[in-house]
């Protein structure tokens, strides 16, 4: 729709990206440019690359440096603001991966477990939900969807008390019970409301086909819509991973004996028990608890960025 | 569309079936809530039934082991007169206040410059991005706890200036200052959806501006900022309710005493103390229905407010 004005060269092309949902805009007028394409805009695009580099630098650097410093022997950590590297020095990651009660890969397992429950729950709860709320006519539909659009909102320490007390009442703190059954129950409503979205968008005319073959809803529900919904499938995987594996609050609430501890709290007790004299094993253990949320940053980028774009995910 | 906008439509649909609905009303009620079960019952026991029951506690004493015993207002009227409460209360506000504004503000200013058909687009995207995606981990906030620590990396830089700079996070007056700059940090995913809502501006606006000469700042105010409004408005509402409920960075930040003397006392780290440090369930409930009140009324003044400066084009 934008096209037929765009005679003019316009230096300001949109080159497209995988941030743009609705992707639509034709790529013909790129060439036509270099005419307008002056000294003096190459110097602002550059001075805008400076400025960029600069702030991308400023931002990346800690992270850098973290890295650099666990790498280091420890009291260079409080002297070397730089990224030089003299040394490997691995002595770090092997005291760190050593220093609680049990080896550091105790702890990412039972993250692993928590994160792989919570996944689970999230794709077969969400999923449910939104196909009743995209396909199907029911009582009260209206009703619940905006129920379920405040839950979004909902802020989770007005829950947190009776929550507790309801766990704690069925002998579930210290187990993982209390941080995946309430994935199990569709409780992350941005997953429904993402997968809502992304079935309103698969055409009808599949479903209706399946009908005439004779196919009931969980036929259609589980032969045509999942197969085709992979994509938001793929989003949710990806953020309850990243989300479930960041879980700070929850588990501080609700592990407290160390054989249960996921990464956040036990990175959290080496805090509390080294207090500033082995920064190297406790930056060195930081990286690792951060590796799995970076490879999952790298592969999982386009879903990452869609989904947010999409739905304004935090 | 997003959460928002869609409760919005929903609530200014009331009462009118639309053409689809009437076309098609046969309904599945039965196929619908079996597809709902998961989620009516998550609904019921860990959100709704919580939620009436911390109300209920709210107006109690209890601390887990003696059943509830009813009080009225009593927490209410104590939390008149609790000045640490009332700390809490304006470390949160002024979190929120100074956070929000700068971290939306610091998102807008990069999707700008990134959006302009900029060379290298999805690499600075990633850059920026990272960022938000780390933020919320224990191991960012340890990192954080160094960078700003007596020795630690900003210092170090300063000194290279000759400059002896404070313990930013042991001094009282910068220690929220370095947990806002935290929040700052993790500024990507409101950029995100920032680069999305450029994208769908037409380019023609722009055109048709420049063509009756148009600075760039007038585009700006008089076409980006509009368009652009909606978005905004998105991301303030998203931010504000996320960021009152902050928890993890103060929590390591401090060492989990929101320290130095109370400075960085969210009122989430406070209502955590009450409640799961010292069993005080019914003051604890008491506040997280303050909590939800606050945010409620900040929602609402938002939305109210959003009809002098958001603009909808349909």
């Amino acid at each position: 729709m934008t096209t037929k004005l765009e005679t003019l060269p316009t230096p300001e092309k949109k080159s497209g990206g995988a941030g743009k949902p609705t992707n639509r805009k034709p790529r013909v007028r790129e060439s036509r440019g270099t005419l307008a394409f002056s000294r003096a805009q190459r110097g602002k695009s550059l001075m805008k690359h400076g400025i960029l580099i600069l702030a991308g630098g400023l931002m990346i650097y800690p992270l850098l440096w973290m890295v650099v410093s666990s790498l280091r022997p420890n009291d260079l950590i409080f002297r070397e603001p730089g990224l030089w590297l003299n040394s490997l020095e691995m002595s770090n990651y092997t005291s760190g991966w050593s220093a609680l009660t049990h080896p550091f890969g105790h702890y990412m397992i039972n993250s692993a477990i928590v994160v792989i429950g919570s996944i689970l729950g999230n794709l077969v709860s969400c999923s449910m939900a939104a196909y009743a709320f995209a396909r199907l006519q029911f009582t009260a539909k209206k009703l619940f969807f905006g129920i379920m659009l405040l839950t979004i909102m909902l802020p989770f320490h007005v829950v947190i008390v009776p929550q507790y007390i309801l766990f704690s009442q069925i002998g579930w703190v210290n187990t993982f019970w209390p941080l995946i059954v309430p994935k199990l129950l569709a409780t992350d409503a941005f997953f429904v409301f993402l997968m809502v979205q992304f079935i309103r968008g698969i055409p009808k005319e599949l479903d209706e086909a399946a009908r005439i073959d004779g196919a009931g809803h969980p036929r259609i529900f589980l032969r045509v819509i999942l197969p085709l919904m992979v994509p938001a499938l793929a989003t949710t995987t990806i953020f309850t991973f990243i989300w479930t594996w960041n879980d700070f609050f929850g588990a501080l609430i609700y592990l407290t004996d160390p054989d249960m501890f996921t990464v956040p709290v036990a990175l959290r007790a080496f805090v509390d028990s080294q207090s500033a004299t082995s920064w190297g094993s406790l930056f060195a253990m930081s990286i690792v608890s951060l590796l799995p949320v970076f490879l999952v940053f790298l592969f999982g980028q386009r879903f990452l960025i869609k989904g947010i774009a999409t739905t304004g995910i935090k | 569309m997003s959460a928002i906008s869609e409760l919005s439509s929903l609530s200014r649909r009331k009462g009118k079936a639309t053409a689809e609905e009437k076309k098609a009303n046969r309904r599945d009620n039965k196929a619908a809530y079996i597809f709902l079960l998961p989620w009516l019952v998550g609904l019921v026991a860990i959100t709704i039934g919580p939620m009436l029951m911390s109300l209920y506690l709210s107006f109690t004493d209890y601390n887990l082991l003696q059943p509830p015993e009813w009080t009225g207002l009593d927490n209410f009227t104590r939390m008149l007169s609790d000045a640490r409460l009332h700390n809490s209360l304006r470390v949160t506000f002024t979190y929120v206040l100074v956070g929000v504004p700068l971290q939306l503000a610091v998102a807008l200013l990069i999707a700008l410059v990134l959006d302009k058909g900029l060379r290298g687009l999805p690499f600075y995207r990633s850059v920026f991005y990272l960022p938000s995606l780390l933020g919320g981990s224990v191991a960012v906030a340890i990192l954080w706890k160094q960078i700003f620590g007596t020795t630690g990396l900003v210092n170090q830089v300063l000194a290279m200036f000759g400059i002896q700079g404070p313990g930013w996070i042991s001094d009282p007056s910068t220690a929220l200052g370095s947990i806002i700059l935290l929040h700052v940090w993790t500024f990507g995913a409101p950029m995100i959806i920032f680069l999305a809502g450029l994208r769908q501006i037409p380019n023609m606006y722009y055109e048709a501006a420049r063509v009756d000469g148009a600075t760039t700042l007038q585009q700006f105010w008089r076409i980006t900022m509009p368009m652009l409004s909606p978005i905004i408005f998105f991301n303030l509402v998203l931010q504000i309710i996320g960021s009152f409920q902050s928890f993890t960075q103060a929590f390591i930040v401090s060492g989990g005493n929101g320290g130095p003397s109370d400075s960085t006392m969210f009122f989430t780290l406070y209502l955590y103390q009450k409640g799961f440090g010292q069993f005080d369930m019914g003051y604890a409930s008491a506040m997280a229905w303050v909590l939800l009140l606050i945010i409620g009324v900040f929602t609402a003044i938002n939305f109210i407010a959003s009809k002098y400066w958001v603009f909808y084009d349909d």
